[in-house]
């Protein structure tokens, strides 16, 4: 078996018993990529192999000792290009490492600088919007691996990465590995430090793993997890070892499944996985009844008034003065910024910023802003409440399969819209993982999504685990690249 | 809510610092007020009483010691400017 299509936790036993040398496993990932990234893309300015952050005196010794981790082209990497895809940070590197990344060098980690692609600054749910051209689905290269989190979702189907790191600000983790058939869990907000993830919008980004199964998801999360006092809405809360749950018994474990989800919309093959995967979790003792969350009609409007808003602010700094791109010629300072601005975004970018600031400007901020700010605690008491009663939610992560291609790049509704079921974990805060549960008939993963209350990713993994391992046997394919 | 038009588009634009050249502001201006449609709908929610959530957990004036600590060197900060001068970005004239 070739050691690319070895999970890591696979590879940290095999490293463990002194079979296998770290080495040895970059050395098989670089050769896959070199053989697939033609047909995948998901990497960005991939010079024809998987380069990797240089050795900083003795390499740590911890869990994922050895193990490479891909990372998403909008977390921060000492000195290594960090562009978010975009040509206004083009050949940005930063003088600092994000959180997660020093997290995982001490553990061990070996982090590949050959970043994923993504969509823009995270504004896509397709990579369409990525400076560099789109990623292709390793399960049908017509079609788009979702996005924001595009290329980090395509390198782990197509066994180009063992595991990589996403972020999630309204599905960008979770869509693209349901399109992808791989694992991808958003934290609870303030799980995971935003320190040195370019912020997009910061109420809502979350920072989490791309991962072949659960078990690596849990084993990710363990290193990337933490408070982190340069971020400050980061929680100091215990991180336990999210291995731990891992086979412990679901039953009598109370399901919710929201009616407002499985209604008009929903392809019909996706509902019928997620109904097969509902039988599944009978089988296995868990209890599963429908549950309302009445306020679901509103999350897309308020999301994209929210998330615009925040990045607007967010992006008010690209600005061509201390980093990234900068118009030629410019007259003034105040043509600087314009000019810089509006050839350094892409259209998405344009699009979102415009209508942030239009959402907080005077005479517009308390019909939409403020609005959106009380439907959104209105969306959080709705989870609030199905909590209450029931250990978590499980639905759809997404209404359709992967799409092709230039299919929604017309329409930007048409796209929001796709991300209608995993927005409102981004808006209440709570963690929420995407599973495969199964396939079309035309052969393109479908993603369950489970949903808990703040601080239990335990519950998550746990379920998650327990379906993954009975199902195992009909799930277990690899995309024909 | 007043019309959204082309001029309110190109205003907002403006305020954003974002240039938009030709074609861009018409197809941008039909595309946001697409989307302001959409989101209206956020009228039909009930929020009489409602406070506005911002940030969904209880962590408020999050603060650090007042100890001095290390900072970004300058020649880090520095390190991706376009253009510099010394220890300074360099831009152009900033007070006529």
């Amino acid at each position: 078996m070739e050691l690319y299509s070895l999970t890591g936790a696979q590879l940290a036993e095999l490293l463990k018993e002194g079979r296998i040398s770290a080495e040895e496993i970059l050395s098989s990932l670089s050769l896959r990529a070199a053989g697939k990234e033609e047909k995948v893309k998901a990497y960005v300015r991939f010079g024809g192999k998987l380069e990797r952050l240089p050795a900083e005196g003795v390499p740590a010794r911890g869990p994922l000792s050895g193990i490479p981790v891909s990372v998403k082209d909008n977390i921060c990497t000492r000195s290594c290009n960090t562009e978010c895809c975009s040509r206004i940070l083009s050949g940005y590197r930063p003088p600092y490492d994000a959180t997660v990344i020093s997290r995982l060098k001490s553990d061990g980690a070996s982090i590949i600088s050959t970043k994923t692609n993504m969509d823009e600054f995270a504004f896509g749910s397709s990579t369409e919007n990525s400076c560099f051209g789109p990623s292709r689905n390793p399960w049908d290269t017509q079609c788009v691996p979702g996005g924001s989190s595009g290329g980090s979702a395509a390198a782990v189907a197509s066994d180009e990465a063992v595991f990589a790191l996403g972020s999630d600000t309204g599905g960008s983790i979770r869509q693209p590995a349901s399109f992808c058939g791989v694992v991808g869990l958003k934290p609870t907000y303030g799980r995971v430090s935003r320190y040195g993830l370019v912020a997009f919008a910061s109420s809502l980004d979350q920072i989490g793993p791309i991962t072949k199964d659960v078990r690596d998801s849990a084993l990710l999360l363990n290193s990337i997890a933490g408070y982190d006092p340069k971020d400050s809405t980061s929680v100091d809360t215990p991180v336990p070892d999210y291995t731990a749950c891992l086979g412990q018994s679901v039953k009598g474990m109370r399901i919710g499944v929201p009616k407002e989800y499985m209604v008009e919309g929903i392809d019909p093959q996706v509902r019928a996985a997620l109904l097969r995967s509902l039988e599944e979790f009978k089988r296995l003792g868990a209890i599963c009844s429908e549950v309302s969350l009445p306020h679901t009609e509103f999350a897309v409007p308020v999301y994209y008034i929210i998330a615009t808003a925040e990045a607007s602010s967010n992006l008010a700094r690209f600005d061509g003065v201390r980093y990234g791109f900068r118009a030629a010629d410019a007259e003034s300072i105040n043509a600087m910024y314009s000019r810089t601005r509006g050839e350094g975004f892409g259209k998405e970018a344009k699009r979102r910023i415009i209508l942030g600031t239009f959402a907080l400007s005077h005479g517009y901020y308390d019909a939409y802003y403020l609005r959106a700010l009380k439907v959104r605690t209105l969306i959080k008491q709705d989870f609030e409440k199905v909590f209450g009663e029931f250990d978590c939610v499980v639905a759809p992560t997404s209404p359709t399969p992967a799409f092709k291609l230039g299919e929604k790049m017309g329409d930007p509704l048409k796209m929001y819209l796709s991300d209608i079921y995993t927005i409102s974990a981004n808006l209440a805060g709570i963690p929420a993982i995407s599973v495969p549960c199964g396939f079309t008939s035309g052969g393109l993963p479908v993603g369950m999504q489970i949903m808990s209350g703040y601080f239990r990713e335990e519950t998550l993994l746990k379920l998650a685990y327990a379906y993954e391992q009975s199902v195992s046997a009909e799930n277990r394919r690899k995309p024909a690249l | 809510m007043s019309e959204i038009n082309d001029k309110i588009i190109d205003y907002t634009a403006r305020l954003a610092r974002v240039q938009l050249e030709g074609a861009e502001l018409g197809e941008l201006s039909g595309q946001i007020k697409g989307i302001l449609d959409f989101i209206g709908k956020l009228e039909e929610a009930d929020t009489g009483n409602i406070e506005p959530t911002s940030h969904i957990l209880p962590v408020n004036n999050v603060f650090r010691a007042d100890e001095p600590a290390q900072s970004l060197p300058a020649e880090d900060a520095l390190s991706g400017a376009p253009k510099k001068r010394g220890r300074c970005f360099s831009v152009p004239k900033v007070i006529e």
